[in-house]
């Protein structure tokens, strides 16, 4: 996709967007509601008009194309089987409009249902499965077509949370099997970085940083990506030279070319550790521990300085030796910080 | 398998005015066609009206203006007179539509809440009306409505059968916005508070229903004001029976298109208002 | 969660209340349903196999086989064939057309609020306005070939046949999710292979029930012929009409059962496809 443009009478939804895809890959579109996410998924399927640019498939220009020839295979959110067919008839659907001939259509539905694991249910009603199997029957039917592209518009959105987890990871598992270039939308962090071969994290119809996961979470480009994607400490703090200082230590800048002054640093919780606080002094990461939230495998206390708080994010077992109340003194490792000119709101728990 | 490549296409132009492209184009078909619906079935519609509207505008002699007939809606003594039978089925229709609602909004949200076993065979009677001829109904009625002939009351009796009539439109009606609520989340949230059956019946699912117990309303009210079989057969007095009767003495009356041009209108303004009003509320709730 | 319940709300009595089942929540309903719908279509059942006297008597089921009256139940039923088929198929394409549109649009309100009235009106209000129209002094011409039957009054039950049909219909039509349309485009259909596998499949119980309702509905529409000038006696609603009223005396009164036990059953023929359809229509586009 190239100088993708599409607005609504005023409100711009997508801005010139440049986006180019390898075969085979997955690409997730992450972003908050309105970033323009799901206005692309639906201008590559053609579903709706771009204003400006070109889409280009193998090679061939499909800006023009409808979408009923586009080749593309879409899941949609909800609501997209066929009520009045069975899990089997909609998987044939697409053969059926390519007059491909029944035996062949029903060796195919099998041949897809196998994959995603319902062969059991061919020929049950939508009605009468689970959202989870309505969701891969409906993966499987935009398989079935062979397309070469496959869109996922937020296909777990609505879903339950197990489910969700399952899902995300069966539909990875599938992408990979057939080797299918694929683009996913969601607005749930930990989808896009957990199955994504990279990602695009996007803000008002632009794309803010296209990148492997690792990099998005521990390289972010943008302050808006070290904030939307994974928590973020907002610290004030003044630059000076290529360091900035916050709360008495010096951080290395990203960017050393940042003017002097004072900002906001973005410090990941990961990257903060805590200590017994010996010294019983006041000093500016010294405070008092006010909760712990337990996530499984790490905790995430938070740290109470007197004039803000700070998130901490370690291992359980080290957490549990700073209970709340207790008194700490904070480190925070010198990896290279973001600094953003936003005046730092009260950090969010 | 294919990429999804950029190929060094230079991007096209700046956005044109007029958005291209299949979409677009679908989009345009498709509102010439409406437009085209809507005239013609707007055609159809109003010409009829237009020639009553004509027709009572009519003078004494052809060719005349005078808007005597819509003077004489008021003032016209007959035979028969026609001022207490407007002001009867004007009665009728506020009759009828109260007690619809007040006869089916508790019921059907009891259903939706307590009982659902129930609401198949329920919508059955509701609709039944639809298709149960008024004549088959009324010949049923009759034996019915003798009994309450005996104490002389009023033409405004018939509003028993006139709610039965309603029924099926404002069931539907009702049954619409019904659906467009979560009403076992809101009754849950409700009784969880404290609140009673009662509370959580009128005070947090009807409110929620506003237009759609506005819809209801009119419907049953625009019924009372058009009925004329039940009233006619069984011999009661009421705004249709009295223009047929006019017709009978006086053919071609044009108070007759006065009135019929004023009670249309009456019934199809009151619907739009209705319908705007339930609008703004709606929005000044979200 | 272990969160104890010290909300501040009263207990919920448990014990205090004599525990009633709840389906007596629609006693009311029942009550009223039973004496004014239930009840009269029971008597005319039950009067149709009995003679004046009292005692039972099958002789009068014959009746309705008697040639005249068939010959005027034939009457009635190739009108409503036509005017139902007629009212439904442009009912359908006005439907489709509102639906298409703005969701929140005045032309959208505008056509309901019209479709709400029109519906109500097919009576003698309606005979007026098309004389007006069509009629001997008419406005726009004077078309003879109206008073040929059944042509003629088909027309005129379409103008109440098509509003009943858009407010029946359109939810029907609303119903359809815009996520089918568009899984199936992405799928490769055209717009002609969407309709032929997916949009008409999934609308035919509805527009096949809304079809029986029109059926029914026009055989109903007594009013009209009533006011009609020319064409009073040709159809079975009259029949019943005059039987009941008519001053000959009390053998009359069976008849006039018999043949809205005719009805009746024509009544519940239909009623029971339109449930059945029903059933589908609305598990596929609730």
């Amino acid at each position: 996709m190239e100088g993708l443009s599409r607005r609504y009478g005023a409100v711009v939804a997508l801005d010139g967007l440049d986006l180019t895809v390898q075969p085979g890959e997955l690409v997730a579109l992450l972003g908050p509601s309105g970033c323009g996410k799901t206005t692309t998924l639906r201008l590559l399927a053609g579903l709706e008009d771009a204003d400006a640019g070109t889409i280009t498939v193998g090679g061939a220009d499909v800006t023009r194309l409808p979408a009923s020839r586009r080749d593309m295979g879409m899941v949609f959110q909800a609501y997209s089987l066929f009520p009045h067919m069975t899990v089997r008839q909609n998987v044939a659907f697409g053969l059926r409009l390519r007059r491909v001939s029944a035996a062949q259509r029903d060796r195919r539905a099998v041949e897809m249902l196998e994959l995603v694991d319902l062969v059991s249910q061919a020929d049950r009603y939508p009605h009468q499965i689970s959202g989870g199997q309505q969701q891969r029957v409906a993966l499987a039917r935009a398989l079935a077509i062979e397309p070469q592209v496959l869109l996922l518009d937020e296909p777990l959105s609505a879903l339950d949370a197990k489910v969700r987890a399952q899902l995300r990871d069966q539909i990875r598992r599938i992408q990979l099997e057939v080797g299918i270039t694929t683009l996913f939308v969601t607005h749930d962090q930990e989808e896009a970085l957990a199955i994504s071969d990279r990602v695009g994290v996007m803000q008002n119809g632009r794309l803010e940083q296209l990148a492997p996961p690792t990099d998005v979470y521990s390289r972010p480009a943008t302050a808006f990506v070290a904030e939307f994607v994974g928590l973020t400490n907002r610290l004030p703090g003044t630059v000076s030279g290529s360091a900035v200082t916050v709360r008495g230590r010096d951080l290395p800048l990203v960017d050393v070319t940042t003017p002097p002054g004072p900002v906001t640093a973005l410090v990941r919780p990961e990257a903060v550790t805590l200590a017994p606080d010996s010294s019983g002094g006041s000093g500016p990461l010294t405070g008092t521990v006010i909760a712990s939230t337990f996530l499984g495998a790490t905790s995430r206390v938070t740290v109470d300085l007197g004039d803000m708080t700070i998130m901490a994010q370690l291992s359980t077992a080290d957490a549990t030796e700073h209970p709340a109340g207790s008194r700490v003194t904070l480190t925070i490792r010198p990896d290279p910080v973001l600094v953003s000119a936003d005046a730092p709101v009260e950090s969010e728990a | 398998m294919a990429a999804l490549t950029s190929v060094g296409e230079a991007p096209l132009a700046a956005p044109a005015k007029r958005p291209r492209g299949m979409q677009a184009g679908r989009r345009r078909r498709l509102n010439a066609f409406r437009y085209v619906v809507f005239t013609l079935f707007g055609l159809f519609f109003l010409l009829p009206l237009l020639a009553l509207l004509r027709f009572s505008l009519e003078g004494s002699t052809l060719g005349t203006w005078s808007i005597a007939a819509w003077k004489q809606i008021a003032s016209y003594q007959g035979p028969p007179p026609l001022l207490s039978a407007v002001e009867i089925t004007l009665e009728l229709a506020v009759l009828t539509s109260v007690v619809t609602l007040v006869l089916l909004v508790p019921t059907m949200i009891w259903i939706r809440l307590r009982v659902q076993w129930v609401s198949r065979a329920f919508e059955f009677l509701c609709l039944l009306p639809l298709t149960i001829p008024a004549i088959v109904l009324v010949v049923g009625l009759a034996p019915i409505y003798n009994r309450i002939r005996h104490y002389e009351l009023s033409a405004l009796m018939l509003f028993w059968a006139y709610v039965i009539l309603a029924l099926p439109y404002a069931y539907r009606a009702l049954a619409a916005g019904l659906n467009a609520i979560d009403v076992k989340t809101l009754s849950e949230a409700a009784r969880s508070l404290g609140a009673r059956w009662f509370t959580v019946m009128f005070r947090v699912i009807a409110p929620n229903m506003w237009q759609a117990i506005l819809n209801a309303l009119l419907l049953s009210a625009a019924l009372a004001l058009g009925e004329f079989t039940i009233a006619y057969t069984l011999l009661y007095t009421n705004l249709q029976v009295e223009m047929y009767s006019i017709s009978r003495n006086t053919p071609n009356a044009s108070v007759l298109f006065s009135t019929s041009l004023a009670a249309l209108v009456f019934a199809f303004v009151l619907l739009m208002v209705i319908s705007y009003a339930g609008r703004r509320r709606r929005r000044g709730m979200r | 969660m272990a969160v104890t319940a010290q909300t501040g709300a009263r207990p919920v009595r448990a014990g205090r209340r004599l525990r009633l089942p709840a389906w007596l929540g629609t006693t009311p309903f029942l009550a009223y349903a039973g004496i004014f719908l239930l009840l009269p279509t029971g008597i005319v059942v039950v009067d149709a196999f009995r003679t004046p006297s009292g005692a039972l008597n099958l002789g009068s089921l014959k009746a309705l086989f008697k040639s005249t009256d068939r010959g005027f139940f034939i009457n009635s039923f190739e009108l409503c064939l036509i005017s139902s088929a007629l009212g439904a198929v442009l009912g359908a394409v006005l439907a489709y057309a509102i639906a298409s549109g703005n969701p929140d649009g005045a032309v959208r309100r505008l056509y309901i609020a019209v479709s709400g009235v029109l519906a109500q009106f097919g009576g003698v209000t309606l005979a007026f306005a098309f004389v007006v129209t069509i009629g001997p002094v008419g406005l726009l011409f004077h078309a003879s070939w109206f008073y040929s039957f059944p042509w003629g009054i088909a027309v005129i039950y379409t103008y109440f046949q098509v509003p009943l049909m858009v407010l029946v219909f359109l939810p029907a039509i609303d119903g359809l999710k815009v996520q089918w349309r568009e899984a199936s485009e992405n799928l490769g259909s055209s717009p002609w292979q969407y309709w032929r596998y997916v949009g008409g499949p999934l609308l035919w119980p509805a527009f096949a029930g809304a079809c029986l309702l029109l059926f029914a509905n026009a055989l109903s529409a007594f009013a009209t012929i009533v006011a009609w000038e020319n064409q009073i006696a040709y159809v079975a609603p009259q029949q019943i009409y005059l039987a009941i009223n008519s001053e000959v005396g009390l053998s009359n009164v069976n008849q006039a059962d018999v043949l809205a036990l005719g009805m009746i059953i024509m009544v519940a023929i239909i009623m029971t496809g339109y449930a059945l359809l029903q059933r589908r229509a609305a598990r596929w586009l609730r």
